[in-house]
């Protein structure tokens, strides 16, 4: 039953994921690309991209993202919601208990111990978009392949744009454009 | 000023109405995660609205950043919560939800066709750089900031994930179990929130 595994994995990556939309991302990368292979590492990449450019949040655009790839509308439904049920069920039990105790202390800790964590696994997924991006590979198991030095240009501009603080449509937007025009450099 | 206002009425089909309307429109709009929707919200529902007073709001954020999942759904479903019971939070969280799931759902449909064509091939291409490039400055800045505060535990925390995440492909999930579980016990002291 494609929409229960949908829902369910969405579930299980929306409790893991802590501290914004970032930190959702190898965890919904490990699930979609890694255990199931829903969409291919590129494919990934591209859900991201397109996040960075539409309304909402990256986790949602995800879910919805893959959902529709692997079981059209409902998929997508069913994606959506799995991420969202256990927000709801624990939103609701800590506005109640705020409301009773003022506190929520006990899971403090356990949060002060994830955030480290999400920062080696962001770290961890940022390799994995380098090594596709720039020697088309997924791991580092098989070696590097050829370097494509024009995408190792538009990441290293980017990231220069980035430091003085340019938009980030304006980033993608831009590496966009090198990207096609470039290309046809490339093929001519 | 906004204490003299009375507070606009919490029941009835109207006020459904306007908290859906207006957290649609914010959602639709908004490009970019939770630290840009939230204080759009709060101005709605706190400055313009008047359905719940500024630092009752404050207090639900606060919850909602540190639950896990994301902080804009988070939010909405808190905040819905407190101004209207559940009903507020189902209505908060399908105009949240909603504006994403149609947009995404619509490229997904198109993305198969546009994806093979080889000009769009060459510019998302070029966008997945500029991503990368997004990517590692988060990654750095996060590393950064977590660096500055000079605390042994979380430091080693991270570096350990790391190297088990990148060069021993550990399962994610039993990672963040773990770490969560040191969390649980040896960093309930303050000076690590």
């Amino acid at each position: 039953m494609i929409y229960l595994q949908l829902f369910i994995e969405f579930a299980k990556v929306s409790i893991f994921c802590v501290g914004g939309g970032y930190a959702s991302m190898p965890l919904i990368q490990a699930a979609v690309v890694d255990k199931y292979a829903w969409l291919t590492l590129p494919e990934f990449v591209d859900v991201f991209t397109i996040s960075q450019m539409t309304p909402g949040p990256i986790g949602i655009n995800a879910a919805t993202f893959a959902g529709m790839k692997v079981a059209g509308v409902l998929g997508a439904i069913a994606a959506t919601a799995g991420f969202v049920a256990p927000s709801l069920l624990l939103g609701i039990a800590l506005a109640k208990l705020f409301f009773k105790y003022g506190n929520i202390g006990p899971i403090r800790g356990a949060l002060n111990g994830l955030r480290p964590a999400v920062i080696a696994l962001i770290c961890g997924a940022a390799i994995d978009f380098i090594l596709l991006a720039v020697w088309n590979v997924e791991t580092l198991a098989g070696g590097l392949g050829n370097t494509d030095w024009t995408s190792l240009l538009i990441l290293a501009l980017a990231l220069l744009a980035l430091h003085y603080k340019y938009g980030v449509i304006t980033i993608l937007a831009t590496s966009g454009v090198l990207g096609v025009l470039l290309g046809l450099i490339k093929t001519f | 000023m906004q204490q003299s206002k009375s507070p606009t009425a919490k029941t009835g089909a109207g006020f459904y109405w306007k908290l859906f309307s207006s957290t649609f429109l914010i959602s639709a709009f908004t490009v970019g995660g939770g630290y840009v929707i939230i204080p759009l919200l709060k101005a709605k529902y706190v400055d313009e609205y008047g359905w719940i007073n500024d630092k009752e709001a404050l207090d639900m954020v606060a919850i909602a950043q540190s639950m896990p999942g994301i902080v804009a759904v988070n939010a909405c479903i808190i905040l819905g919560y407190r101004m209207a019971g559940l009903m507020g939070t189902i209505t908060a969280l399908l105009a949240t939800t909603l504006p994403p799931l149609i947009t995404i759902g619509i490229i997904a449909r198109c993305y198969d066709t546009f994806a093979s064509n080889p000009i769009v091939q060459m510019a998302l291409k070029g966008m997945q750089c500029g991503a990368t490039a997004l990517i590692v400055k988060v990654a750095i800045d996060l590393f950064r900031k977590q660096a500055k505060k000079k605390l042994l535990l979380p430091l080693a925390i991270v570096l350990a994930t790391f190297v088990a995440n990148v060069f021993f492909d550990v399962n994610i999930m039993a990672l963040v179990l773990i770490d969560g579980l040191i969390g649980f016990f040896l960093m309930q002291n303050p000076k690590y929130n």
